[in-house]
């Protein structure tokens, strides 16, 4: 469903992917795993249309991502949840919901995707005319994902939904990632909470240093002595 | 005591004008991060366009406004795709720098043409009620600036109406608060400006025409209007167009007070003191975030 081959992509002279190749089928979880700096959210933005690639191509159903203007991405059925969530933070909840039901093919049915985004989220259905900077951490991320689910995405990528999250409501997030999945939307998800993000994902890349140094099962990744030795620290080598 | 009261009275019915030219000059430099130093030229122009609709065609200022509205949004459309839809494709750090160079000659280019156009000489608008006045006590209030006042008024409530309820107004809204999220919602961004700097002009034009049939235009108003509504800018924050409202006329009233305490001629130092004050308060002042 989505086809990246060879991308390369960097800011200035500074290269952030170097032929990137990898694809994501319909209704699976893919996790993409890689130290800060390997160019996961250059790799995110360049799919959203948010950084435009210097080589390469990106289809999705067999069209061509990179002809299209970026806020068609979306309106296609490939949403981002941006990191760092990227609200509107003067605005209430509602509409940052709203606003992300825009694209023509969606706005109509705004009022439906608010009640199935508050049916995941209920505590946003308390707080929909709270401004988005009254909310805590754990409750804007819910709008994050909220915001993105209200384009009906058959894609999904998330850019690191736990960052700076407790325990528990990372634990939240992702099983809300897994009812999504389960309901026919494929998830691109970058997290550094590896072992969470192996759990539920089907496949994974590990991108180091703008490359794609592996992949494998979910299941394979977290057996691999690579991966755990760099991502799952020195414990977990030693570990049986 | 009476004399003071007038003063700051006469001072209040032009800070709702100060404020209605500060909404569009903040609208635009909120949206685009493009500071339009050619604002006040489009407050000029729409007060020509009220003394041509009043003197060619005999429509009442006022009532000129419904066109003059709709002639500005249009003007406004126009000039964005002609000039400003460039500077907004250039990085986010000199957008302000090349709007500078474009609104600077778009300014010379429009008093040019307006000398050329309507003479040099100050225009008014005269009218049959232009002497109506409301006796408070021993203040009177002129009615047609009092009208100017509260239209002022119903048109940044109108923008606010529309920035809150309308879909486009809100994606305007989420566009100057983070332009790559509002792209990632399907907002199409430069559509956003586009609407944005129209409806930046039409305020404009409507504050030019008020201005003109309160007091009058002559084509080298441009500057005083755009340092006024750049003062109010400064005074009011951006995102706020009720709040800029009310910084207009807390101009309005400030520079009375000033004329009345020191004299005439101290009437323009208020914005000086209001920049310090606010680049003392807020060291990062209008451009930091």
């Amino acid at each position: 469903m989505l086809e990246i081959r060879g991308l390369e992509a960097g800011y200035g002279d500074v290269r952030a992917l170097s032929g990137v190749t990898l694809s994501i089928a319909a209704g699976e979880i893919v996790a993409l795993l890689g130290p800060n700096g390997a160019g996961k959210s250059t790799l995110l933005n360049c799919v959203a249309g948010l950084v435009t690639p210097w080589t390469g191509s990106i289809h999705w159903d067999g069209e061509d991502l990179l002809a299209l203007d970026a806020h068609l991405v979306v309106e296609r059925g490939v949403a981002l949840v941006p990191e760092g969530r990227r609200l509107f933070g003067g605005m209430s909840v509602q509409d940052n919901l709203e606003l992300g039901a825009f694209a023509p093919r969606t706005w109509g049915a705004r009022r439906a995707g608010l009640e199935r985004v508050y049916a995941l989220f209920p505590v946003l259905a308390e707080r929909r005319r709270a401004t988005v900077q009254a909310l805590s951490g754990g409750q804007q991320q819910m709008v994050a994902v909220g915001r993105a689910l209200m384009a009906s995405p058959r894609l999904l990528m998330l850019d690191e939904p736990s960052l700076g999250l407790a325990p528990r409501l990372v634990a939240a997030i992702l099983e809300v990632l897994v009812a999504i999945n389960r309901a026919g939307v494929a998830v691109f998800l970058v997290e550094q909470n590896v072992p969470a993000a192996l759990s539920l994902a089907h496949r994974g890349y590990v991108l180091e240093g703008g490359r794609i140094v592996g992949e494998g099962t979910g299941a394979a990744l977290m057996a691999d002595a690579h991966v755990r030795r760099a991502y799952l620290g020195p414990l977990a080598v030693r570990r049986p | 005591m009476t004399v003071l009261a007038q003063q700051l009275l006469l001072g209040l019915l032009i800070g709702g004008l100060y404020g209605l030219a500060a909404a569009g000059l903040s609208l635009v430099f909120g949206v685009m991060r493009v500071l339009n130093v050619a604002h006040g030229e489009l407050i000029m122009l729409g007060g020509y366009g009220a003394f041509w609709l009043a003197t060619l065609l005999g429509v009442d200022p006022f009532a000129s406004l419904a066109l003059v509205i709709p002639g500005a949004l249009l003007l406004g459309a126009s000039l964005y795709w002609s000039l400003f839809g460039f500077v907004v494709r250039a990085p986010e750090e000199t957008r302000v720098k090349n709007s500078l160079l474009i609104g600077f000659g778009l300014a010379l280019a429009l008093h040019a043409l307006a000398v050329r156009l309507w003479t040099a000489d100050e225009r008014s608008i005269p009218t049959s009620y232009a002497g109506a006045v409301l006796t408070l006590g021993d203040v009177s209030i002129p009615l047609v600036r009092l009208a100017t006042l509260a239209l002022a008024l119903v048109l940044i409530g109108a923008l606010q109406l529309l920035l809150s309820r309308w879909r486009w107004g809100k994606a305007i809204r989420a566009t100057a608060e983070d332009w790559q999220a509002a792209l990632l919602t399907g907002i199409d961004v430069r559509r956003a400006y586009l609407l944005a700097f129209a409806l930046g002009t039409a305020l404009a034009g409507a504050a030019g025409a008020l201005v003109t049939v309160a007091y009058s235009v002559s084509p080298s108003i441009g500057l005083e209007w755009t340092l006024k509504a750049l003062i109010v800018v400064v005074l009011a924050g951006l995102g706020s167009m009720a709040g800029t409202f009310v910084g207009g006329l807390v101009l309005g009233v400030a520079e009375a007070a000033s004329a009345a305490t020191f004299g005439g001629p101290y009437r323009e130092i208020v914005g000086l003191v209001i920049f310090v004050i606010v680049l003392v308060v807020r060291p990062r002042g209008l451009f930091g975030r």
